[in-house]
């Protein structure tokens, strides 16, 4: 990891009231990883992944993105910013008055001067990627079944090609076949396209498949960085309960026992 | 060609790797060369994709293609140039691992053709016009079944008072009455004032000033009191009865409240229509009163009335026959309203746009249904001789 961080975040504050979500915490995202951010409920992943975005507001410290403090993006500079990233929000975040054809070229439509024939050759590629029909493409967003509105929401994200992806929990509420298969579908995007993945998951299974690079946010910090093996190999009360649970072990196989093993000779 | 840069939809100051030459795309005898950048945002500059799809066109059959020289590209680019060749990769190309990686994507996903739109059909307005009374007659229906099953509601209430869902109906008395007394004493007090001044002027031409009394009161309490009531509690808590309901709509709470054996009826329908219902006449008297205070400061100012003759001629003026008909409207305005809230609230589909739609719907319906009924109550008290 020599390249430079393509997300900074350093010294980071957070407080709602009175009560400290995040203290000093640092953390660098670099070019072309999947990070996943694990953490137990309350600890501050998706606040820290919409102070990212720059939905949030930190009480203290930066975010940088591509070497700029994120809130120092304004005018034309925050527009030619967004089209460099894509969110999938955990429950999709459709616009449920488009049809699905027009929440995916919504964002194509906003650059102006793009001809339609070109955005409906892009449109219906990108649901093809997602293993969707043109006949799809006229359903409303509240006809979808759940693993549909993740791949529409996936597709709408990618849109404009980014070189960030953020997930917000990609594969809660799904049928684990499901799951696995919308895994699989970023991870093949991934190798393709090469673009930068920060996601917020509680499955294990997502994060033993995907993640090159794991954080785990405790005590209000980055507690421990680093590959899935390192972080599992530090002892912490959070990290026995996440990852070496039977639940844990059965879903991270033979990674979890071994490393069992490692940590209690 | 000059590309017109420093369009003002982007600036390209995030790309620092960007370089853009006079022409991206280089035509000779044997290869085609392309440089520059082919991404969504250097393509969304007007008329440049029809003239690179124009310059495209030009290339021979036989030439090779070069895209090394590409600064950037994206799927959109990829597309542009997939087209241009069939959906196939043409022979002796030369690429970059990352855009060979996409083109590979782009082969391994064939788009397919979207089936193609229905054609036009004749007489399409014909069929408009019958959905449109289709759907009209459905709304009565509905209506209708809605009030059917409110009185079975109430029946069931008057059986069992005590299990009655009390604490909501006096919530909502006090959220449709209680915060509704300063805007409907506003706009009373003020058509109160209007109306006055018109009448002044009219009267003071035949020097019949003091008849104004009579005017103001009968109209005030018969007519305008509670249609102005009505239309005012509409808007306001109309809109919101429906756009809660629809908003537990798409939350799925009303499919929560199902599930537990909750009557819907019971619990939402009944309490909004008997708080509306009790509410509304107050709100009415209320607004009569205020906008009978806005005429008489007018008469006093216009016609030099002094207010304790004003006050004093009130009850022979108005009469109490013409109260019990203020009361009777604003207790049927109010229950309609309720009504007619509640029906819209429930046809409402989990999306933000039939959320917007039935509360306009909604708002529109109960006006417009307020002052048909009023009209009825005009010819059947006519009838009556009241």
């Amino acid at each position: 990891m020599t390249a430079a961080p393509i997300i900074s975040v350093q010294h980071l504050t957070t407080a709602f009231g009175t009560h400290v979500v995040h203290q000093d915490l640092n953390l660098d995202i670099y070019p072309k990883e999947i990070l996943a951010l694990v953490g137990g409920s309350g600890s501050g992943k998706t606040t820290l992944l919409r102070q990212i975005l720059g939905l949030d507001d930190p009480q203290g410290g930066v975010v940088k993105v591509f070497g700029r403090p994120v809130r120092d993006y304004t005018g034309q500079d925050r527009i030619a910013l967004t089209h460099r990233w894509g969110m999938l929000f955990q429950a999709g975040a459709l616009f449920s008055a488009l049809p699905v054809f027009d929440n995916i070229a919504l964002p194509l439509r906003e650059l102006h001067h793009l001809p339609e024939t070109l955005i409906r050759d892009v449109v219906l590629m990108r649901l093809s990627w997602m293993g969707l029909t043109a006949r799809d493409a006229d359903l409303m967003p509240s006809d979808l079944s759940g693993g549909m509105i993740k791949r529409v929401a996936l597709a709408r994200a990618l849109a404009l090609d980014p070189e960030l992806l953020f997930l917000d929990e990609p594969t809660a509420g799904l049928d684990p076949q499901r799951a696995d298969e919308f895994v699989e579908l970023i991870r093949v995007l991934h190798r393709e396209l090469g673009f930068t993945v920060v996601m917020v998951t509680h499955d294990l299974d997502t994060i033993g498949a995907l993640a090159s690079r794991v954080a785990v946010l405790a005590e209000k910090k980055v507690l421990v960085e680093g590959s899935l093996q390192t972080v599992m190999a530090t002892k912490h009360p959070f990290i026995d309960a996440f990852f070496h649970s039977e639940r844990g072990v059965r879903a991270l196989g033979a990674t979890a026992a071994k490393d069992v093993n490692h940590g209690k000779p | 060609m000059r590309l017109i840069y420093g369009f003002p939809i982007f600036c390209m100051t995030l790309s620092s790797t960007s370089s853009q030459p006079d022409n991206p795309i280089v035509l000779d005898d044997r290869v085609c060369r392309l440089s520059g950048d082919w991404n969504a945002q250097a393509l969304a500059v007007s008329g440049e994709v029809y003239r690179r799809v124009a310059q495209l066109a030009r290339a021979r059959p036989a030439a090779s293609w070069d895209l090394t020289g590409i600064a950037k590209f994206d799927a959109v680019g990829a597309q542009l140039l997939w087209k241009r060749w069939g959906a196939v990769l043409p022979q002796g190309i030369a690429l970059t691992d990352s855009q060979r990686a996409l083109f590979d994507v782009l082969a391994e996903y064939p788009v397919e053709q979207a089936p193609a739109a229905p054609a036009p059909q004749l007489f399409d307005w014909v069929r408009r016009i019958g959905h449109g009374v289709f759907v009209g007659l459905e709304h009565g229906l509905g209506l209708l079944r809605m009030l059917g099953a409110l009185f079975w509601d109430l029946g069931r209430l008057l059986m069992r008072p005590s299990r009655g869902p009390w604490r909501e109906i006096s919530a909502q008395v006090y959220r449709v009455g209680a915060q509704a007394l300063g805007i409907t004493a506003l706009v009373g007090f003020l058509i109160g004032m209007v109306l006055s001044y018109l009448s002044a002027q009219q009267l003071a031409v035949f020097g019949a000033g003091q008849f104004i009394v009579k005017l103001l009161g009968v109209a005030t309490v018969r007519e305008l009191g509670p249609i102005l009531a009505a239309i005012l509690v509409a808007g306001r808590s109309g809109s919101s009865i429906t756009a809660q309901i629809g908003a537990m709509r798409v939350t799925q709470e009303l499919d929560a409240m199902e599930v537990m054996g909750i009557s819907h009826g019971q619990r939402l329908i009944l309490p909004r229509v008997i708080a509306l219902a009790i509410a509304m006449p107050l709100l009415v008297l209320w607004t009569d009163a205020i906008a009978l205070i806005g005429g008489m400061v007018v008469a006093k100012l216009e016609l030099d009335l002094t207010m304790q003759w004003f006050f004093g001629q009130l009850p022979d003026a108005i009469g109490i026959k013409n109260y019990w008909i203020s009361i009777v409207k604003g207790t049927t305005f109010g229950a309609w309203i309720a009504l007619v809230a509640c029906h819209f609230g429930f046809r409402i589909k989990p999306n933000t746009e039939s959320l917007g739609r039935g509360t306009t719907a909604s708002v529109v319906t109960a006006i417009t249904g307020v002052i048909l009924i009023d009209a009825l109550y005009a010819m059947l008290f006519d009838e009556m001789g009241i």
